[in-house]
């Protein structure tokens, strides 16, 4: 099967809190943006990879790391993985920010 | 492609951990159907004896609950025993008549209590000690009758035995031998650990042979082999375990002893494998976790096409879960004609120790007292290490208690493993320690896991910290540290931002040297609380240093959605609010509308994007019910309109709530004000409680209605409704200055002691001091909701999503 990309227009740079995420909802996906206090701007899956799941863009931001707000998992923003001694990993999406306009292939 | 079916029969331990090692190497092959006996989800088997005396609680044990199922679609039917196996046709049929066809089955039965073969022991009041059932048996038992008999001096009966003594029973224990734990024990080591139960109050009935259980319906006694008789209201069961193999026995299934399996799980009939203490393999069947969980994950590899490793049986190490004993055995117990034995015995310390060797290599080890060299000896033993090089000093390490603990983990290598439970080496535990700078045990359990499940390795995890780290390790810091970011105790930390009047939660972290330079979601919330408690007049708040409830002041769901818990003072509401409320939840589509256990209104189930304009339109003030400060005022309707009130208990707790409301504390705080004894606002379950009599209030502090049931304690009794808020305001706000960040009125009291904070309330000067500093502080707070429905900046950073359409 041959993957499609697509590059969609999310946000403005400057809409992006800092501090908490932003949540991008597309007919198909439900990502979270995320500004870090160095000024680079994450995409990740906001979806918990803990079993039960929930959102993540309202957890505590830590350099680049999220603290799952439901079940307090430590993610990397970067790569998306679980940090020990929990498991797991989300999709994380490719930010592009030209312009001030922050662009997120999927 | 479509799914293989795979069917388990059981949902216990090893059966489980099979499915989750599945899950890990083969996550889409199989559509997974399970059947369990019982009506629980998979619990910690080992803990019951825990759970009997009282240090946790069943939910605590529960390893995988019901949405576990759930999200790995598993099909779960419990209280559903399978009654036949039907292998000609690959399906299974349960006693509710369900068929359900199979490509591969694994039989997880696992093993129920023997009961002897005597007359009477079908009588009610004698049971096995085996699962959840038993042990809420032995609890309820124990709350109406007083004799309990455990029959069975083995490792279960000893730890049931200690549980009974601790549910208030008078305990006997019956066994057939001459002395305890015979199987894991000499008689050198049985008879200190028989001294050391006695002295814990239990009584032993040693060479007695149990040959009737007497009484009507229900137990009153036991009659031995002499003729001898003993009282009973309760006989526990503990002399071992049968397999469970009935199903199996009715098919074409090998059975010895227990289902016969080979290396790879297999049983005798193509695709149905067993696995756990169900299962026989090379003629031993295993009833601990270890060995079980070992052959789960054999049996996962082996079902996912991986071929792994065969598995050849394990030697089991043996620890009995009793306080105030420390033992630990393993391989062979008794010498014999090809044994040699090196023995340390110190009875004034009450330490014995005991190896045999055969051929140059440990055949077997029994320790009581002092169980150090434990993990390095059963090491020793099961790598068959030859041992004709060393001097019996250094195979057992002195006798008097004193060993070196760093030379132990030193000889260790990095393969050795620390936490059975968990597959945790000692490699893994000194990378963590190294790469992430940890100093403390619960730092070491919370990254690698060690630790976690019987809590059994935590000295040995201490004794790795203290080799890894050197002079660096400190004992007295251990515990205490605030979180993995930094080795300052909570006291250290609320020092530092006094003596340097540091402001801001980032000035902490940069100052004090944290290790992350942003925290984590430990110290965060907790420095954020501590510069705003030390900070009377003025703090500027860091909203993104809370956690989620806190910073969207409003509770999140398990879906993502947020509850909506408008304040309503004292309980007390009017016919206009309600419609408002009943108004604003209409328009939202609100999906649940339920009374909270405080008396208030929630509004469950909001969309995050939704709630400043609720809140604009509801026009109330948040009710806080998401927060560590100030919860709800319970209050019972009081003089105003009952026969029996004394007070005006809804004005007073219309008061309280009004004047505390939004503070900030170290973890929530409750109220219930009662106007009279008979207490229908549970003032006795609250972190501050009062109960109206004639002519004045009395004052209860630090209760508890949830996790930790307390009563609280009646600190004094008062005439007027000043003194109830000097008073309380002193209490709150010594509460705020001296509690860790996350702790309880409850626990804090006890740590403090209860004598301790009545001196401090009793002392006029000190109150006056402490209510000062409380007032100056309640003045800053504005009210969260009003603030979200002004601010601009702080409905787009909170509450906006964005939503875009797919282009195509």
């Amino acid at each position: 099967m041959v993957q499609s990309t697509t590059v969609i227009e999310a946000a403005k740079y400057s809409e992006i809190p800092l501090g908490t995420g932003l949540v991008i909802n597309l007919e198909k996906e439900n990502i979270a943006l995320f500004r870090c206090s160095n000024g680079s701007v994450f995409a990740i899956e906001n979806k918990s990879p803990h079993p039960k799941g929930g959102t993540l863009a309202e957890g505590l931001v830590s350099g680049e790391y999220v603290f799952c707000p439901l079940y307090d998992w430590k993610i990397s923003l970067q790569s998306g993985e679980v940090q020990a001694p929990d498991e797991g990993k989300l999709r994380t999406f490719p930010v592009k920010v030209e312009e001030g306009i922050v662009y997120l292939t999927i | 492609m479509e799914k293989k079916k795979l069917v388990m029969i059981g949902n216990g331990m090893a059966g489980i951990r099979t499915i989750e090692e599945l899950l890990k190497v083969a996550p889409d092959q199989y559509e997974i159907t399970i059947f369990g006996k019982e009506p629980h989800p998979n619990y910690n088997r080992i803990q019951l004896s825990t759970v009997l005396q009282g240090d946790t609680t069943i939910n605590d044990i529960i390893m995988n609950d019901w949405a576990w199922y759930e999200e790995n679609q598993i099909q779960l039917f419990t209280n559903e025993s399978i009654e036949k196996i039907d292998s000609n046709n690959k399906q299974v049929v349960s006693a509710k008549g369900r068929v359900v066809n199979y490509d591969d089955l694994i039989i997880a039965t696992g093993s129920r209590s023997f009961i002897l073969p005597i007359p009477g022991a079908d009588k009610k009041g004698v049971v096995g000690f085996r699962d959840i059932a038993n042990c809420e048996e032995m609890i309820n038992t124990a709350k109406d009758y007083k004799k309990a008999v455990v029959i069975g001096g083995g490792l279960l009966g000893l730890e049931a035995a200690r549980g009974l003594l601790n549910l208030g029973m008078t305990v006997d224990v019956v066994h057939l031998m001459p002395h305890l734990m015979e199987r894991q024990l000499d008689a050198v080591a049985a008879k200190m650990l028989k001294t050391e139960l006695e002295q814990q109050g239990m009584n032993f009935l040693m060479e007695k042979k149990t040959t009737e259980i007497i009484g009507q319906d229900r137990v009153t006694g036991l009659r031995f082999s002499d003729g001898s008789e003993v009282e009973a209201d309760l006989v526990v069961m503990a002399i071992g375990i049968t397999p469970n193999v009935q199903v199996a026995k009715e098919s074409d299934i090998y059975i010895n002893r227990a289902i016969v399996v080979n290396d790879y799980m297999e049983t005798n009939v193509k695709h149905v494998y067993a696995v756990g203490e169900c299962a026989e393999h090379r003629e031993i069947t295993y009833g601990l976790v270890a060995p079980l969980y070992e052959q789960g994950k054999v049996l996962a590899e082996h079902l996912a096409g991986k071929q792994p490793k065969p598995y050849e049986g394990t030697i089991l190490g043996t620890q009995l879960k009793v306080s105030g004993v420390d033992l630990f055995s393993a391989g062979e117990i008794y010498e014999d004609e090809t044994t040699k034995s090196i023995i340390v015995q110190n009875e004034y310390d009450g330490v014995y120790k005991k190896v045999l060797i055969r051929d140059q290599v440990l055949a077997g080890i029994v320790l009581y007292g002092d169980t150090k060299d434990g993990n390095r000896l059963f090491k020793m033993l099961t790598n068959k290490e030859d041992v004709s090089g060393m001097t019996s000093v250094n195979i057992l390490h002195g006798g008097c208690g004193a060993v070196d603990a760093s030379s132990d983990v030193a000889s260790m290598p990095d393969s050795e493993l620390v936490c059975g439970c968990n597959g945790v080496t000692k490699g893994t535990i000194v990378t963590a320690i190294k790469e992430q700078g940890l100093s403390s045990v619960e730092q070491v359990s919370s990254c690698t896991n060690a630790g976690r499940s019987c809590g059994r390795c935590k000295p040995m995890v201490a004794d790795i910290l203290a080799y890894t780290l050197g002079d660096q390790f400190d004992q007295t810091k251990q515990k205490t540290a605030l979180c993995g970011c930094t080795s300052l105790s909570r006291d250290e930390v609320v020092e530092e931002i006094k003596a340097k009047g540091l402001q801001s939660v980032k000035e902490v972290m940069n100052v004090l040297e944290w290790k992350n330079e942003e925290g984590c979601s430990k110290c965060r919330p907790a420095v954020n609380y501590y510069l705003g408690m030390i900070h009377v007049d003025d703090y500027h708040d860091a909203r993104d240093s809370r956690l989620v409830n806190e910073k969207m002041h409003a509770n999140i769901q398990k879906d993502g959605t947020y509850s909506v818990v408008p304040r309503m003072y004292g309980g007390v509401t009017t016919a206009e609010d309600l419609k408002k409320i009943a108004e604003v939840a209409e328009k939202y589509d609100v999906p649940l509308v339920k009374l909270t256990g405080g008396q208030r209104i929630g509004l469950f189930g909001v969309k995050k994007q939704d709630l400043p304009s609720m809140w604009e339109d509801l026009g109330m003030p948040s009710g806080y019910a998401y927060g560590k400060t100030l919860r709800t005022v319970k209050t019972c309707v009081g003089a105003t309109f009952c026969r029996f009130g004394t007070q005006d208990s809804m004005g007073l707790g219309i008061e309280l709530e009004k004047k505390f409301e939004r503070l900030d504390t170290p973890h929530k705080v409750k109220m219930g004000v009662s106007a009279c004894p008979r207490n229908c606002a549970e003032a006795g379950i609250k972190d501050l409680g009062f109960v109206g009599i004639d002519g004045g209030w009395e004052i209860y502090v630090a209760g508890n209605g949830g996790v930790d049931l307390r009563a609280a304690d009646l600190l004094c009794t008062v005439k007027t409704k000043e003194e109830v808020m000097d008073i309380s305001g002193a209490f709150i706000q010594y509460y705020r200055e001296t509690a860790n960040y996350l702790e309880r009125t409850a626990p804090w009291i006890e740590r403090l002691g209860f004598e301790h904070i009545k001196q401090i309330l009793e002392d006029e000067m000190k109150r006056n001091e402490l209510n000062e500093r409380l007032d100056k502080t309640l003045k800053r707070y504005n009210e969260p909701w009003q603030e979200a429905i002004e601010n601009k900046e702080i409905q787009d950073k909170y509450y906006t999503t964005i939503s875009i359409p797919e282009m195509n």
